[in-house]
């Protein structure tokens, strides 16, 4: 599930620098490393040498009896001090970067709710779990939670932000290759956590126009869209009709009662309709095995579950 | 133990019924042993589980649903039921009247009642396992705790209770420290050990309740449905951040001051040498304890605090940081013109300074604002507060338990066997977390059930040096149980050491001293 498409696979220093910040922050990094690897050579060096150095020759070692030394305290205090100060102003300086929005940002809305993301453009084009950005161009996420609290993370551009229910959330970053990104959700929020992943697409400007207008679902009524997607995802394995294949046919099952595997009855609803494809293994159908159909959970926007449903519901 | 002739507290009275119900701080500290060590092997046996699903990618041994329960569990059992009552309860509990030279605590009463708020507590928290268990992390985030299985309110419960035991010591510490030192024992004549008890005994008051009452506004919600953090009754969940980590900052300092205290104890002893800077020591820990309450957001730069608030933090959390960097120097200057012995509890001590550097230095790249937008909740903060946890807190816990254990059974450990205890425990854990640096770097998550295929080799690696470290443990068990059946017999004060519980006899009589100990020189005083 997570050989999408081609990402760049993550290095270990850091990841690619796919945005303006990503160069900035790795500086810095770069900086804190060091400082502290001399920091541990010290420290570390120092009690290792000193330990095998002043080792117990005999019983009757005799010890120095040093209390303190005013000179050496305050620089090993003062010095720290001054490296953490700098880390703080440089981090805060790389911080204004990240977290001052520029003006004519483009403007995509995102909805993270359990688990999957949603996209959103202002020409009311909508994707999930995917989207697409021009390249060197400033854009602004505005996001918000339908559930718990997410996270958005594109490692490769070095931005994060919760995404919170009851509020929108932001983040702004310019990405300065093409290629197709990583974005995982860092806030853990149950049991899809670590599937909730999403990909951006960072493309040359008049590939983005071109992207942008086209839109599969313009123009449809909600049941065409529901039969392009029933078609393109669910046809391998259901008929419209009552025969079976894999599955049970779909024809006449809305408002039926539905026979289940424990001998129980459900009746075919909009409910029953929407759990079955998002929480396949919920009710199993009598007569036919669990297990078998995948989840279509994150992988179907509300417009589309929508469309099938209506979809189903009139076939005869 | 049948082997001690003399009259000690261990004999003083038999059977069960007389631990359960005895008064004696010595006998309750050993008490909170057993069951520390207890639900260490259970939250350890958890962490093997996690990082066998996560030696390869894909699913091996747990649904995403199973993993994100031992997450859970194998997070709240470390945190509430051993790193936190670990050194305070257990060993601070025996050795805090004794160093001071008191008969007891100043509470005995209260002090058995908080062993048995852990129980208790600990038993409701398990008891989450029978319905339908709990999946939030040991962090119990809103609104997902308010929406998953109702488990949850069990372990929630569980933790609320577990608070009680903490409040309970922390305030029985603050009046023995202030009451029943012996004559002449100045604060400034302190064990630097005590100096650490008290301080986090402070924070312990101060800071529990504000999570006992979280967690009650938590379950009051959840069963009452009274909006307070879920938005969809008019909440605000970040509020639950803000309470949960004004608690758990300064809870992270519950759990390596008290460390700190015992490297300071084994530093001097195991070089014979006055420890350096004694008043820089002591006054850094109260520092530490007093600043920690005012860089909770440092757990929230993404969270959707504001930007200036963040940067405020951010400088804060740089300034905790001094004090413990005066600390760490300190020690090393100590073993300077000492006379070192490298027997187990120093390797321990030298070991935790070791990885309790790179997990300070790496808190400070988390305190950086901008390079923490990018390790915030990946693998690199599991990696840091692992070294600052285990490297630091459970590093000082098994060499104080290696360094006391002649004082606390009258037996000598075969310090050969714990020497490869270290060697185990020490590698294995570098092997485990130092690859976790480099996985968050990477832009790997935390609390992942399953990780895309790049980050594999590392996650194989890791999950080899957890079996290290699970062979280390097991083998500090069993030479501890060798110890304590056929261990020889320890003399009153096998180390040379100068601190007060040396002085009386192994294991201590009842009252602790046959005579009451008046104190006339400092607590390090090697001439
Ligand atoms: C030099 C001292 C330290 C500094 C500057 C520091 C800094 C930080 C920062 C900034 C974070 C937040 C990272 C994030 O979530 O993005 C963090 C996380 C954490 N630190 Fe430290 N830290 C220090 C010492 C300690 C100590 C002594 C402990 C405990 C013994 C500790 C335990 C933790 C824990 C448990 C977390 C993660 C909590 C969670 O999200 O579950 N830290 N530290
Ligand atoms: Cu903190």
């Amino acid at each position: 599930m997570f050989s999408s498409t081609a990402q760049a696979a993550p290095r270990s220093f850091m990841p690619i620098q796919g945005s303006t910040v990503a160069g900035y922050v790795d500086s810095l990094y770069a900086f804190l490393l060091i400082a502290s690897f001399i920091a541990c050579v010290l420290v570390i060096g120092g009690f290792i040498y000193f330990a095998i150095r002043y080792r117990r020759r005999s019983e009757n070692d005799k010890t120095l009896y040093i209390t303190h030394n005013n000179t050496l305290e305050f620089a090993w205090s003062f010095i720290p001090f001054v490296i953490f100060m700098v880390a703080f102003g440089w981090g805060w300086w790389v911080y204004d970067k990240m977290r001052v929005f520029p003006e004519n940002a483009l403007e995509v809305h995102v909805t993270g709710y359990m688990w999957a993301w949603d996209f959103m453009y202002k020409n009311g084009k909508r994707t999930t779990n995917e989207f697409t950005v021009p390249v060197n161009t400033p854009v602004k996420l505005i996001m918000t939670s339908r559930d718990v609290i997410h996270s958005f993370f594109i490692p490769s551009f070095r931005v994060k932000q919760d995404v919170v229910p009851g509020r929108y959330s932001a983040l702004w970053f310019e990405a300065t290759k093409t290629g197709s990104f990583q974005v995982f959700c860092t806030e853990y929020c149950g049991t899809g956590h670590s599937a909730m992943l999403a990909t951006v697409h960072v493309v040359e400007t008049e590939e983005y126009e071109n992207w942008l207008q086209v839109d599969p679902y313009r123009g449809l009524s909600l049941l065409e869209v529901g039969q392009s997607v029933f078609e393109g995802r669910c046809l391998v394995c259901h008929s419209p009709g009552e025969d079976r294949k894999v599955g049970p046919g779909l024809g006449g099952l809305f408002g039926k009662q539905v026979l289940l595997d424990d001998g129980s009855t459900v009746l075919g609803d909009e409910n029953y309709i929407r759990e079955s494809i998002l929480y396949p293994n919920a009710k199993i159908t009598a007569g036919y095995p669990s297990g078998v159909m995948p989840t279509f959970l994150g992988q179907l926007d509300e417009t589309e579950l929508l469309g099938l449903i209506e979809y189903i519901k009139s076939l005869e | 133990m049948h082997g001690a002739h003399s009259h000690n507290y261990l004999n003083h009275e038999k059977g069960l019924w007389s631990w359960l119900t005895t008064l004696d701080h010595k006998r309750i500290g050993v008490l909170y042993m057993i069951s520390v060590f207890i639900f260490f092997f259970i939250g350890g046996v958890f962490a093997m589980l996690i990082r066998w699903e996560l030696f390869s990618s894909g699913q091996n041994i747990v649904s995403p649903a199973g993993y994100n329960q031992l997450m859970t569990f194998h997070g709240a059992i470390m945190v509430f039921m051993v790193i936190i009552p670990g050194i305070p309860a257990f060993l601070g509990n025996f050795f805090l009247p004794l160093q001071i030279g008191a008969k007891d605590v100043a509470f005995p009463r209260l002090n058995l009642l908080s062993w048995y708020c852990l129980m208790v507590g600990a038993a409701i928290a398990f008891m989450s396992l029978f319905f339908s268990g709990a999946d939030t992390g040991w962090t119990f985030y809103t609104p997902y705790s308010i929406q998953t299985d109702t488990g949850t309110i069990w372990l929630v419960t569980g933790a609320f209770v577990m608070g009680f035991s903490s409040i309970l010591t922390g305030l029985n510490f603050v009046v023995t420290t202030h009451k029943l030192r012996a004559p002449g024992m100045t604060f400034w004549k302190m064990p630097l050990f005590v100096w650490s008890l008290y301080s986090t005994a402070i924070l312990q008051i101060l800071a529990t309740p504000v999570l006992g009452i979280t967690l009650l506004l938590l379950v009051a919600e959840r069963v009452l449905g009274i909006g307070i953090f879920d938005p969809a009754l008019g909440g605000d969940p970040v509020l639950f951040q803000h309470f949960f980590w004004f608690y758990s900052h300064p809870a992270v300092y519950i759990m390596i001051l008290p460390a700190m205290g015992i490297i300071s104890e084994l530093i001097t002893t195991y070089s014979r040498k006055t420890i350096f800077g004694y008043k820089a020591i002591a006054l850094s820990t109260v520092g530490i304890a007093a600043v920690s309450f005012f860089v909770w957001g440092h757990h929230m730069f993404v969270s959707g605090q504001s930007e200036i608030a963040g940067i405020i933090f951010s400088f804060i959390t740089m300034l905790v940081g001094v004090p413990t960097a005066i600390k760490t120097f300190n020690w090393v200057a100590t073993l300077y013109g000492g006379s070192v012995r490298f027997d187990a509890p120093l390797l321990y001590a030298l070991g935790f300074i070791f990885l309790f550097t790179i997990g300070g230095v790496t808190g400070i790249i988390l305190a950086t604002i901008a390079t923490n937008v990018h390790f915030h909740d990946t693998y690199f903060v599991v990696a840091h507060f692992h070294y600052v946890m285990v490297g630091g807190t459970l590093m000082a816990i098994m060499g104080g338990v290696y360094h006391w254990f002649p004082k606390m059974f009258g037996r000598i450990v075969d310090d050969g066997m714990a020497r490869i205890t270290f060697v185990l425990i020490f590698v294995g854990f570098n092997v485990t977390f130092f690859p976790q640096f480099v996985l968050g770097a990477m832009g790997l998550p935390r609390r992942y059930a399953d990780y895309p295929v790049a980050y594999e080799a590392l996650n194989k690696i890791s999950s080899i040096g957890s079996w290290t470290i699970g062979l280390g443990f097991l083998l500090a068990l069993y030479v501890i149980i060798h110890a304590l059946k056929r261990g020889e017999k320890a003399g009153d004060n096998p180390w040379g050491a100068r601190t007060l519980e040396w002085q009386t006899s192994s294991p201590p009589p009842h009252e602790n001293f046959d005579k009451p100990p008046v104190v006339t020189a400092g607590p390090y005083e090697y001439r």
